[in-house]
């Protein structure tokens, strides 16, 4: 009983005292709870690519948004990923379980010698060199279309299962344990890791980091790495659930929907690309659903982006959360919007104004 | 052989040389990596499309028109858009982009998907050395000699070009000189879409029109700009012409060189990056040096 009242204690501290967790419980029990309450092919089908969109989406804020590697080719790791697990499959018959790591570790060893001309770019720079990478092997893969299929890719690759449920259900466990990942190795507050600190002060400023004793080129090839292999598995997992790696997977605009989705979510956030890919990409695919809306999903997606941006530049949870949590400014601890006194320290939340304050006291 | 290379490769090369050259103007200046640059060239070849083949109109009025309708509208875009969020530069990246698939799919929806063509300025061609060069092409080297020219003497030579040249160097000194520097902003990304939209005239009778058509030149242009140096215009003139030049090198020497063209050019780029980082003419500062 008392580990009952101890534990209960602490979901109550932790997670409902604290609004934005309790957004992201509320979303992984729905999540979990999806196939419950609907079976229908099309939503498990929109909601499992939504699931592996946003590893994508994930993994590329880890290089650019945390570390500052601003990379706009990030469809490179995916594409890679995706025709190496797909070629395994239909030339050697591998089951996915050995493609998708394989794919991984492909995208890794991509993502290291991608990272080589982080060593001498930067910002801007940076971007436009690594923009081109999957220009230049979409290329290749062109010119030898009987190994990979040309335009048409490699199709007729096995699924990891024959149910859309189980097919769910494994998209959402490898989501899970790789956001978790991916969150405590970029959280500068965490006890466990360094690397989250490191990556802020890489960003932030290089030669600083440098001059505190990191070995940011050690790190940068760290997050290069870590980055390559989450879109890796999110490659494999793809061609696995469509069932064919095509071109369009290292199409230069697959590599500005990483960035769309993070941006728009909020940028050097883990929550912030899971957030922007569970609103932009249903959206998008229940538009489709309509007429008028195939007709004009781009343009409501183009106007959508735009008018987001500008009023929530910095993305719509950092808005939202700044809106619905408050930090104490004495002790730092998260409180609800709708408190007067810290919930640990008992300091007002709010600065009073001095006229307000003398009002109050009734001095005037 | 020998002057088809020539010849196609100074016309491509000229168009992503005034291409680049817009490009590289406003991200010198005022930072902003637009990605809609293309987009508005896009959008300069459908507007000619429009007046010339459906609205009927004599080819100089509707050169007029769809090049001063594309500068308007990417002037408005910059002040409405960009300028708004002008702190947030990978925000403003992510508007442009969104600005260009608007462009993209506005332009599909009134054209529909149908690759158009736009009927040449001066037909007939010129025989030299047994080898037909269309009028038209010759048209296009001209006229980008002609805008290169006339860019660099704006940049150089008149007190406009002093200012923009003030700005793209030192912001805050430049503005306390007492030069407006939002004004200035706001001229450049006139001047970079109005270039945009010379090269989408000068384009729209030699390549085909359709809205997919600012996906290619973009990433050349890219390139192009990295190669040269980003916010030198001479030097991505010259990165502009290098990959002109290699595109139809490859398209006219090996086989299967329609698919290699981007490898190739993008590949130059990254191995010339990876020896000079600051690319053939860029500048680098102290404190940018790892």
């Amino acid at each position: 009983m008392i580990y009952f009242n101890l534990f209960f204690g602490w979901i109550k501290q932790e997670i409902f005292a604290i609004p934005g967790r309790v957004i992201a419980l509320v979303f992984f029990l729905l999540l979990i709870a999806l196939p419950l309450v609907t079976q229908d092919p099309f939503y498990l089908r929109v909601f499992t690519l939504a699931l592996i969109f946003a590893i994508f989406a994930a993994s590329w804020d880890v290089l650019s948004g945390f570390t500052g590697q601003l990379n706009l080719g990030h469809a490179l790791f995916f594409g890679v990923s995706a025709y190496t697990a797909g070629l395994l499959n239909i030339h050697l018959q591998y089951s996915p379980w050995v493609t998708i790591p394989c794919g991984a570790v492909v995208a890794v060893s991509v993502g290291l010698f991608a990272g080589i001309p982080a060593l001498r770019l930067r910002g801007f720079y940076l971007g436009l060199v690594t923009l081109t990478f999957p220009l230049i092997l979409l290329g290749i893969l062109f010119a030898f279309p009987n190994f990979t299929g040309g335009e048409l890719g490699v199709s007729g690759i096995s699924r990891v299962s024959s149910s859309a449920v189980v097919n769910y259900y494994t998209a959402m466990v490898v989501f899970t344990v790789s956001v978790m990942i991916m969150w405590k190795f970029t959280d500068a507050k965490s006890k466990l890791l360094r690397t989250g600190i490191i990556l802020h002060a890489i960003r932030e400023d290089e030669i600083t980091a440098r001059a505190s004793g990191i070995n940011t080129t050690y790190y940068k090839f760290m997050a290069f790495a870590l980055s390559g292999f989450f879109a890796g598995i999110a490659g494999g997992l793809y061609v696995h659930y469509m069932r064919i790696a095509g071109p369009q997977t290292l199409d230069l605009f697959f590599s500005f929907q990483a960035i769309l989705w993070t941006i728009f979510g909020g940028i050097a956030t883990i929550y912030g690309p899971v957030a922007g890919v569970f609103i932009l990409y249903p959206l998008l695919e229940f538009l489709n659903l309509t007429a008028w809306g195939e007709l004009l999903r781009q343009i409501i997606f183009a106007v959508l982006l735009i008018v987001a941006l500008m009023f929530m530049p910095e993305g719509i949870t950092v808005w939202i959360l700044d809106k619905i949590e408050v930090k104490c400014p004495r002790c730092k601890v998260v409180n609800v919007f709708y408190r007067k006194k810290c919930r640990a320290c008992r300091a007002p939340l709010h600065l009073v104004r001095e006229s307000e304050h003398q009002y109050n006291k009734g001095e005037v | 052989m020998l002057t088809n290379i020539i010849v196609n490769g100074l016309v491509s090369g000229g168009i992503y040389a005034v291409l680049a050259v817009g490009f590289s103007l406003i991200f010198g200046v005022a930072k902003i990596l637009n990605m809609a640059h293309t987009a508005f060239y896009m959008l300069t070849a459908f507007l000619v499309f429009a007046c010339t083949s459906l609205g009927g109109l004599s080819l100089p009025v509707a050169l007029f028109i769809a090049i001063v309708a594309t500068t308007i509208l990417g002037m408005l875009c910059f002040r409405f858009l960009f300028d708004r969020i002008k702190h947030h530069e990978t925000a403003v990246m992510i508007i442009s982009v969104a600005v260009a698939l608007l462009l993209q799919e506005i332009l599909l929806l009134i054209f529909g998907g149908h690759y158009r063509g736009v009927p040449p300025f001066a037909r007939g061609f010129l025989e030299v050395f047994g080898i037909r060069l269309a009028y038209q092409q010759l048209i296009a080297i001209a006229a980008t000699g002609v805008i290169l020219v006339g860019l660099w003497i704006l940049l150089e030579k008149t007190r406009l070009g002093n200012s923009i040249r003030a700005v793209a160097q030192d912001r805050e000194i430049a503005n306390l000189m007492g030069i407006n520097v939002s004004r200035i902003f706001l001229i450049v990304m006139g001047i970079s879409v109005a270039l945009a939209g010379l090269a989408g005239a000068v384009v729209a009778p030699l390549y085909v029109v359709g809205p997919t058509m600012w996906m290619q030149p973009l990433t050349i242009v890219l390139a192009a700009v990295v190669l040269g140096g980003l916010g030198s215009v001479g030097g991505c003139v010259l990165g502009a012409l290098i990959l002109g030049f290699v595109e139809t090198i490859v398209v006219f020497t090996i086989p299967a060189g329609a698919f290699l063209q981007g490898t190739f050019s993008l590949g130059i780029m990254v191995l010339v990056l990876m020896v000079r980082p600051e690319g053939l003419f860029g500048v680098v500062f102290e404190e940018e040096r790892l």
